[in-house]
C-alpha cells in the first residue's frame, strides 16, 4: 500500500528518549538531501509490525524478532519482505552464558535443576537465542529441566533496553540464579561500568554468531524512495563530521547491505519454544 | 613479498585482562599498523577473545577469532578512528589568540585539537578587538595573587566607640557602598557568560572581578552591622543611576561606564574613606577594597584603550553613552543627601563647627579629585582636554 503522496515514512520503537534525537537527526539528513522523510514511534515492536502491514509505514527499523515476525506474517499472507540495510554493529553478535567463578558448573549439562537468569522474555540476545543454544548443547529442556528466571524490563521492546540483562547479571552475582545470559558487548559494558568485576564470573558457553536489527521493507514499498533511502544510508561516512554524531548515537561506524543469513538461530528458537504462535494466530484472524 | 612481511604485527597481553587495562595496549599496538592491516593478539585471559569481539565491533575494527592455546585472534584495523580526527583543527595556541574564534571551538581549551562537527555555541562576545588588552596575563596574575580573606586581613576585634551619629553616618555610607558594589558585581557577571572561552584571560579577570565584588559586599555589610541591627537608606535616585549601568547592553560601553567612569570615581571615594574614616577598621576596609577596585579600573582602561586605537567609531560611541546616561538621569536628584551629609560628618568626626567646616571642605576636595581623575582617564582613551572636562562634568552625581 505505497503512498507516494506522503514523505517516506519510517517506524521505530521508542526504547529510550534518545530515539527522538536519533530520528530527528536522520529526518534533517534525508530532507537536506531531497528525500522527504518522516517517522512514527511505537511503544512496542508488535504494534510496529502490525502498522507496517496496515500500510502506515514505508520502512521499519526492526529488531531481529520483529524481522522474524514480519517474515511469518508475510508467509501467512503471501507477501514478501526484504532487509535492505543494517549497521556494521548488527552483524556477527554472540551471547554468553555466565556462571559465578568457582560454582562447579563446568558444562551446560550441569545446569540441570538450576536457575538460569535471562533478559526480557522477547529478547533475542538475552533469552531466545541463548536458551536455544543451552537446550541444543545440554540436551536439557528449558522450564522443565532447568528453571528460567525472566528479567522482564520493557517487554515489547525485544531487549533493546539493556536493563533486563543487567538485572540478570545482578541476580547471578547475588546467588539468586546459577547462570545468566547476556550479549557479548554487554559483558564488556558491565565490566566497564562496574556491574561485573574481573574474575567474578566465568563464561560457561557462547552462542554462534547471529545478526541484530535491520531496515525492513515490504513488497509494496515505493521502490524509488526505498532506493534513494538506501543509497543515502550506505553513503554515510564516519569521516563526515555532519553525520558522525548520528552514527555515534545509533552505535555504528558504517551501514551495510542487509542480509538475512544471521537470523537462523532466532527462527529455530521461535519454532522450538512456540514463542510467536499466539501472536501469529491473532494476526491470521 | 617476504615471509616476514606477511606476518601480522603481534601483541601479547600475557595475564593482563582486556577489561583491566589491556585495551590500552591493544589501542597502542593498533596505532602502529595502517587501516586494513592485521594485529595478532595473544594472552591467557579466558575472556580476551570475547571482549575483543565486542570491542572491535563497537570500534569498527575487523576481528577473526583465533584457534590454539593463548591466541585470542587477529584484529584488522578499521578507519573510523582516523576518520574522526580528519578535519580537526587547533583552536589557536597558548600564546596565539585569534581575532574571531569560530563558534564551534566552543568550550575547548585554547590550543586543543577540536574535532570537526562540534556544535556551535552562542558566545555573543567573540571578537578580540572588543575584549582584549595587552596586559591581561599580568593583570590576572596580580588579581589572583591579591585575593584576600576578610576574616584574616581585617581587624574585626578592634575595640572602638564612635559618637552615635558618626556611627550612623558610617552605616549609611556602607549601605550606599553595598548598593554600588551590587551593580559592580552584576554588570561583569552578565557579560562573563557571553565571552568566548578562547579569551580565557578576559573570562578569568571578569570572574575575579565578580568574586572581588562579592567579597566587598560582605565586608561592607559586616562593618555596617558591627554595632547596629539595621542598614541605612537606599534612594530612588541612587538606584536609578545604577540601573542605567545594568541597562547598557553593549560590553564596551557598559564596562566604560562602570569601570572607567563609575569605579574610577568610586576608587577616589574609597581612598577618601581610607584617609578620613573615623575608625581604623573602616579605614582598613576601604584600603583593602580600593586595591581591588584599582585593578578593575586598570583592566577597563587597558582593553578600552586598545579597542579605541583599533576602532575609530568607539570614541564617539563612548561620548554618546555618557551623554545618553546624563540625559536619562537629569531628572533624578543625584547623590542622596543622606550619603553626602554622612560623608561630611564622617570626615568631620564630630559636630564641632570647625570640624564640620573641615569635613565639608574634604568632601568638596573629594569631588574635585574624582573629576580630575575622570578627566585623566578620558584623556587616555583619546579625548581632548576640553572634551574630557565636558564629559566628566556630565558624570552622574551619584559617583558610580
Amino acid at each position: 500500500m505505497s503512498r507516494p503522496d506522503r514523505p517516506f515514512t519510517l517506524g521505530a520503537v521508542a526504547y529510550d528518549a534518545k530515539v527522538v534525537t536519533i530520528w530527528d537527526g536522520f529526518l534533517r539528513f534525508f530532507e537536506d538531501r531531497g528525500l522527504p522523510f518522516d517517522y512514527i514511534l511505537y511503544t512496542n515492536y508488535e504494534s510496529q509490525v502490525e502498522a507496517h502491514f496496515a500500510g502506515h509505514l514505508d520502512v521499519a527499523w526492526n529488531s531481529p524478532l520483529a524481522w522474524v515476525e514480519t517474515e511469518r506474517v508475510c508467509a501467512q499472507r503471501g507477501r514478501r519482505a526484504e532487509a535492505i540495510a543494517m549497521r556494521d554493529s548488527d552483524q556477527d553478535l554472540t551471547s554468553v552464558i555466565l556462571t559465578r567463578a568457582g560454582s562447579g558448573i563446568s558444562t551446560s549439562a550441569d545446569l540441570r535443576g538450576k536457575v538460569v537468569a535471562v533478559g526480557a522474555g522477547d529478547s533475542p540476545q538475552a533469552t531466545l537465542i541463548p536458551l536455544l543454544h543451552l537446550a541444543d548443547e545440554s540436551g536439557l529442556t528449558p522450564h522443565e529441566e532447568f528453571e528460567v528466571q525472566r528479567h522482564d524490563l520493557l517487554v515489547g521492546k525485544h531487549g533493546d533496553h539493556i536493563g533486563g540483562e543487567r538485572d540478570a547479571v545482578k541476580a547471578l552475582l547475588a546467588g539468586k540464579a546459577d547462570a545468566a545470559c547476556i550479549l557479548d558487548a554487554n559483558h564488556l559494558g558491565f565490566t566497564r561500568e562496574g556491574t561485573l568485576a574481573a574474575g567474578q564470573t566465568e563464561v560457561l558457553t557462547q552462542t554462534p554468531a547471529f545478526d541484530h536489527c535491520n531496515f525492513t521493507v515490504l513488497d509494496d514499498a515505493p521502490a524509488e524512495q526505498v532506493a534513494r533511502f538506501k543509497e543515502l544510508l550506505l553513503a554515510m561516512s564516519y569521516d563526515d563530521p555532519e553525520v558522525r554524531p548520528l552514527l555515534d548515537l545509533e552505535g555504528l561506524k558504517q551501514w551495510r547491505e542487509g542480509r538475512v543469513s544471521g537470523y537462523a538461530q532466532l527462527e529455530q528458537a521461535v519454532d522450538r519454544f512456540g514463542y510467536l504462535d499466539a501472536w501469529l494466530a491473532r494476526m491470521a484472524r | 613479498m617476504t615471509e616476514e612481511a606477511r606476518q601480522p604485527a603481534s601483541l601479547d597481553l600475557g595475564e593482563l585482562r582486556f577489561d583491566e587495562g589491556g585495551h590500552l595496549l591493544v589501542k597502542r599496538a593498533l596505532r602502529e599498523v595502517n587501516p586494513g592491516e592485521r594485529l595478532l593478539v595473544t594472552g591467557s585471559s579466558t575472556e580476551l577473545a570475547l571482549h575483543l569481539t565486542a570491542w572491535c565491533r563497537e570500534q569498527g575494527h575487523g576481528f577473526e577469532r583465533g584457534v590454539g592455546r593463548g591466541v585470542a585472534g587477529v584484529l584488522v584495523r578499521g578507519s573510523a578512528e582516523l576518520g574522526r580526527w580528519r578535519g580537526a583543527e587547533r583552536s589557536g595556541g597558548r600564546a596565539e589568540v585569534v581575532d574571531e574564534p569560530p563558534a564551534h571551538w566552543g568550550l575547548a581549551a585554547r590550543g586543543a585539537s577540536v574535532e570537526a562537527g562540534a556544535p556551535a555555541f552562542e558566545f555573543r562576545l567573540s571578537r578580540k578587538d572588543e575584549l582584549w588588552a595587552d596586559s591581561l596575563e599580568q593583570l590576572y596574575r596580580q588579581a589572583a595573587a591579591a585575593q584576600w580573606d576578610p576574616d584574616a586581613v581585617l581587624p574585626w576585634d578592634l575595640e572602638f566607640e564612635l559618637p552615635e551619629e558618626v556611627e550612623d553616618a558610617v552605616v549609611q555610607v556602607m549601605t550606599y557602598l553595598i548598593e554600588n558594589e551590587n551593580a559592580a558585581l552584576t554588570v561583569p557577571a552578565r557579560f562573563l557568560g557571553q565571552v568566548h572561552p578562547h579569551f580565557k584571560e578576559v573570562v578569568q579577570l571578569l570572574a575575579i572581578q565578580v568574586a572581588d565584588e562579592a567579597r566587598h559586599v560582605e565586608v561592607f555589610t559586616r562593618r555596617a552591622l558591627l554595632k547596629r541591627d539595621q542598614l541605612g537608606l537606599s534612594t530612588v535616585g541612587g538606584q536609578a543611576s545604577l540601573k542605567t549601568l545594568l541597562d547598557e547592553p553593549d560590553f564596551a560601553l557598559a564596562m566604560f561606564l562602570l569601570s572607567v567612569m563609575g569605579e574610577g570615581s568610586f576608587l577616589s571615594l574609597l581612598w577618601f574613606l581610607r584617609d578620613h574614616a573615623p575608625d581604623a577598621l573602616t579605614r582598613e576596609v576601604a584600603r583593602m577594597t580600593a586595591q581591588d577596585e584599582a585593578r578593575h579600573v586598570a583592566f577597563g582602561l587597558a582593553h578600552l584603550e586598545r579597542h579605541a586605537a583599533l576602532d575609530p567609531t568607539l570614541q564617539p560611541r563612548l561620548r554618546a553613552a555618557i551623554e545618553r546616561r546624563s540625559d536619562s538621569l537629569q531628572h533624578t536628584s543625584g547623590l542622596n543627601e543622606e550619603v553626602f551629609d554622612a560623608l561630611v560628618l564622617l570626615a568631620a568626626g564630630s559636630w564641632e563647627p570647625e570640624a564640620l567646616r573641615a569635613g565639608h571642605a574634604k568632601v568638596r576636595q573629594l569631588k574635585a579629585d574624582m573629576d580630575r581623575d575622570r578627566q585623566k582617564r578620558l584623556a587616555r582613551l583619546g579625548f581632548t582636554a576640553d572634551d574630557a572636562a565636558a564629559l566628566s562634568a556630565l558624570h552622574t552625581r551619584n559617583f558610580m
